[in-house]
């Protein structure tokens, strides 16, 4: 036999155990239980108005405080661990690393019942509210780090050239360093926010108020009230809807950074 | 003691530049051994030299984006090197341009120009774009002030860093290697520029391997070596007649 005609029979049969692999699925799944369970449709069309109005809205505004906060944080930690004052520097790579190195959801425990209970304190917006602090506090380590780097990206002839013109380091870290370093962080801001959006479910182990839930709480709530109790549907549809937000953005970090790599 | 210092305190009759015993090191790697050079009003001084020679370090010296390890450097008898000295206030009196242009890559060539004059000169937005116009004009590019610096060629964009530096016009003019980034086709372009200002009066300390540029405008041309200015004079004089046996060396091989 031909090398050419080895390689063919060689695709050939490889095309051959992955269709044999999806007629066994087909014949050996339990369609039944799987539309019962997974995909009941009165689970979609009963529940469709709070999972969308309540779950998904709340999801999106968590999301989005969190990320507004979070890069602000970013922001103040970055500056410091540029600043020239070394205790400013040890501080900001402290806090990275500490909260870079915890799971979000010991955070969002400790934000949510540690704090209250030693300190008395309530954040804004009580328990929803710690729960979004500790998501920011989170973000804002990650995305400080994202900010770095991009500065460390844009090249130092660029401050060279604003200093020799005699701007002040302020003015050359506003006007032209910092607009630079933000278009080149933008594709993975855009997957930290995507993190975030996930992240948010994590919310669920802090018990929300009726109105503050979000898509996983209220997917969980589902599973055992309402027209598909019982069943796995809610998940499913919580999970279609994730993927309705989230997949549009990752498409959109790919355009992103596909078109940078074509301007460079 | 910055009051010692008036941004306006200007010496007349001091040279615009004075470098003494000028050393800079990096770790142990010293690039830099004691230098003493001065650039007097008007002058056009060139640089030349092998690379690792010292000869960009030393004009980098000049508007301190090299910190020197010791010496002292006058600017219109200003010592820059002096910890209270207004360094970002003498910056805007001391043209740069640079080998890799360094424009503003998020800004248009107008804003380019307009960007330090008022952020460092406190000139309002109409000054400066009347000012930047005119520069443009001067480097041959008022029809591109709206275009982005990515969409020049590197003839151009070298043109327009060298009318950024003159927008916050400046009382010298300093050029590290401005045309080795550019085409060859592109390169005459830029020495054009260079040659009016020069005929204008400018002050330049130019470093450049353009031998040609040097014989035909320079007031001084200085051969460094090794971290050290092995040969200065008259530029006719040094190329034709070198004395010392490294600068002859260099020579023969640039020629």
């Amino acid at each position: 036999m031909t090398r050419s005609a080895r390689t063919r029979l060689m695709t050939l049969s490889l095309y051959a155990v992955f269709l044999a692999l999806v007629v066994i699925f087909v014949l050996l799944a339990n369609w039944e239980a799987i539309k019962d369970n997974f995909f009941l449709t009165e689970g979609f069309t009963g529940n469709w108005q709070d999972m969308v109005f309540t779950g998904a809205k709340n999801t999106i505004l968590y999301t989005i405080i969190s990320f507004i906060g979070g890069f602000v944080l970013a922001v103040i930690l970055v500056l410091m661990k540029l600043a020239p004052i070394a205790p400013f520097r040890w501080l900001a790579t402290a806090y990275i690393e500490l909260f870079r190195g915890l799971p979000a959801l010991v955070v969002i425990l400790f934000m949510g019942f540690g704090v209250p209970i030693a300190f008395g304190w309530r954040p804004p917006g009580g328990t929803v509210g710690a729960g979004l602090v500790a998501l920011m506090l989170v973000a804002g380590a990650y995305m400080a780090e994202t900010l770095r780097a991009g500065i460390e990206a844009v090249p130092k002839g660029q401050t060279e050239a604003a200093r020799s013109l005699g701007m002040n380091a302020p003015w050359t870290m506003a006007s032209i360093v910092m607009p630079q370093a933000l278009r080149i962080v933008i594709p993975p801001l855009t997957n930290e926010l995507v993190i975030l959006l996930k992240d948010t479910s994590l919310l669920f182990v802090i018990g929300l108020a009726a109105s503050q839930k979000e898509l996983t709480t209220l997917a969980r709530d589902f599973m055992s009230s309402g027209p598909s109790a019982g069943t796995a549907t809610s998940l499913t549809f919580a999970a279609l809807l994730y993927l309705a937000i989230t997949l549009p953005l990752t498409r959109l970090v790919a355009w992103m950074e596909s078109k940078q790599k074509r301007s460079r | 003691m910055s009051e010692m210092h008036p941004s306006l305190d200007l010496d007349e009759s001091a040279p615009a530049i004075q470098v003494r015993d000028l050393h800079k090191s990096y770790g142990d790697n010293e690039v830099l051994t004691g230098i003493d050079f001065h650039v007097d009003k008007g002058q056009v001084v060139c640089v030349i030299g092998p690379s690792g020679s010292g000869k960009s370090t030393l004009l980098r010296c000049v508007n301190r984006l090299e910190e020197p390890t010791s010496g002292q450097i006058l600017v219109e008898g200003i010592d820059i090197t002096d910890p209270d000295t207004e360094l970002d206030q003498v910056r805007t009196r001391i043209g740069m341009v640079f080998q890799q242009f360094n424009l503003f890559p998020h800004m248009t060539v107008l804003r380019n120009l307009t960007i330090a004059q008022q952020r460092a000169k406190g000139r309002g937005r109409k000054e400066a774009e009347q000012i930047a116009r005119e520069n443009l004009l001067k480097v041959g590019l008022a029809d591109k002030e709206a275009a982005y610096p990515a969409h020049l060629s590197g003839g151009q964009q070298q043109r327009v860093a060298i009318a950024r530096a003159l927008s916050m016009n400046p009382d010298m003019m300093l050029f590290d290697e401005p045309t080795s980034a550019l085409d060859p086709e592109l390169v005459g372009d830029v020495l054009d520029v260079m040659k009016k200002l020069a005929h204008e009066g400018m002050t330049m300390m130019v470093v450049t391997h353009e031998m040609g540029f040097a014989r035909e405008v320079g007031d001084k041309l200085v051969f460094m070596d090794g971290g050290v200015i092995v040969e200065e004079g008259d530029p006719v004089e040094v190329l034709t007649n070198p004395q010392h046996k490294r600068t002859q060396t260099f020579l023969s091989k640039v020629l």
